[in-house]
């Protein structure tokens, strides 16, 4: 077995398979595991996908919301163990792959159309 | 699992606590551990390795394995090297190393991974660092140059001043300054078995090892590190 072969597999075996289609623009509903005091439970964070960053075992995405007032962006690895679901809500319509105009712009300038809605 | 029948043996025979294998390093990847870290990792492809030779302690003064690894094409050996592994089947290698320690093993016996390493133990590894040729004193010692700014002259990565005046009116020895950097024989201690993957006869270790992919690595259990 080559050499590249063998860590590739390393990689391939940790690669998750449940991972559902999205890209930066739809808004998700991300499942979190948190561990608080000596109890597990699960935690969502939901809102737009800002980027899809790196490949293969290195993959991340950031999620952004306004929560109270106040933009929060959350970035998962997209193979981490700790994320126990994706949930898609929403497609959006971008052109862009890094969605960062949008840490700029707040309320209705900051909503993304949705795949097939005409303006 | 391996791992558990490298355990036993190293009970029944704790004269291979000291020995190692020579590997080839095949590059870095990280690990998704079930608490959500990320954790980076080497990847060490290390053995088989074939005893070629035993050293005795009546023979040679000391009792020592000679291992051989990675077969290579007799054809590309000279007698004198093919001579030495002929009892030990004729296949000549591309590396040889002594390790200390295994004085139960026959000749042609053959050792991997998972007859030395279990998950969870610390090694050392030893490798050649890349070599980076003449290199400046920012690059070689870490030195921060000068700034980018403030009429700074051609004097960007320069080490400045090397010493005083008349009073000592020499170098120190050991001053700090250019030259050859890399291509060394680094030893890092202490480094955490991850896995052990007996079926590619490969090792994932926490952290660094020093060299390039590809290039030989040596293996061997820490001071202690059989926990």
């Amino acid at each position: 077995m080559s050499r590249g072969a063998i860590i590739q597999r390393i990689d391939a075996e940790q690669l998750r398979s449940d991972i559902p289609d999205f890209r930066p623009g739809d808004t998700v509903r991300v499942h979190a595991k948190v561990v608080e005091g000596d109890k597990e439970r699960i935690q969502t964070f939901e809102g737009a996908v800002l980027r899809r960053q790196n490949g293969g075992i290195r993959e991340t995405f950031t999620v952004r919301k306004i929560s109270y007032g106040v933009g929060v962006e959350r970035t998962f690895p997209l193979h981490s163990p700790r994320v126990d679901k994706i949930e898609v809500l929403t497609r959006g319509r971008v052109r862009r792959a890094k969605l960062y105009y949008l840490r700029g712009l707040s309320g209705r300038a900051a909503r993304i159309r949705e795949v097939g809605q005409t303006r | 699992m391996s791992s558990v029948e490298a355990n036993k043996s190293m009970v029944a025979v704790p004269a291979r606590k000291r020995m190692g294998l020579m590997g080839r390093k095949l590059g870095m990847t990280q690990l998704l551990l079930a608490t959500g870290q990320r954790v980076a990792v080497t990847v060490i492809q290390a053995g088989p390795g074939v005893v070629v030779q035993r050293k005795t302690a009546e023979r040679d003064g000391y009792a020592a394995v000679q291992l051989g690894f990675e077969p290579g094409k007799p054809s590309r050996f000279n007698k004198p090297e093919l001579g030495h592994v002929a009892r030990a089947g004729g296949t000549p290698f591309r590396q040889l190393r002594e390790f200390q320690g295994g004085g139960d093993l026959e000749v042609g016996a053959t050792i991997g991974v998972s007859d030395l390493f279990r998950a969870g133990a610390l090694v050392n590894i030893t490798g050649t660092s890349k070599g980076r040729g003449f290199a400046g004193v920012m690059k070689r010692h870490g030195f921060k140059g000068f700034s980018a700014s403030h009429g700074t002259h051609e004097f960007f990565r320069h080490g400045g001043s090397i010493g005083n005046r008349s009073y000592p009116g020499r170098v120190f020895k050991g001053k700090r300054m250019p030259g050859h950097f890399g291509n060394e024989r680094i030893t890092t201690r202490n480094l955490k078995i991850a896995q052990v993957r007996a079926e590619d006869n490969v090792l994932l270790v926490l952290g660094a090892v020093a060299g390039a992919t590809g290039g030989w690595v040596e293996v061997r259990p820490a001071a202690g590190g059989l926990t």
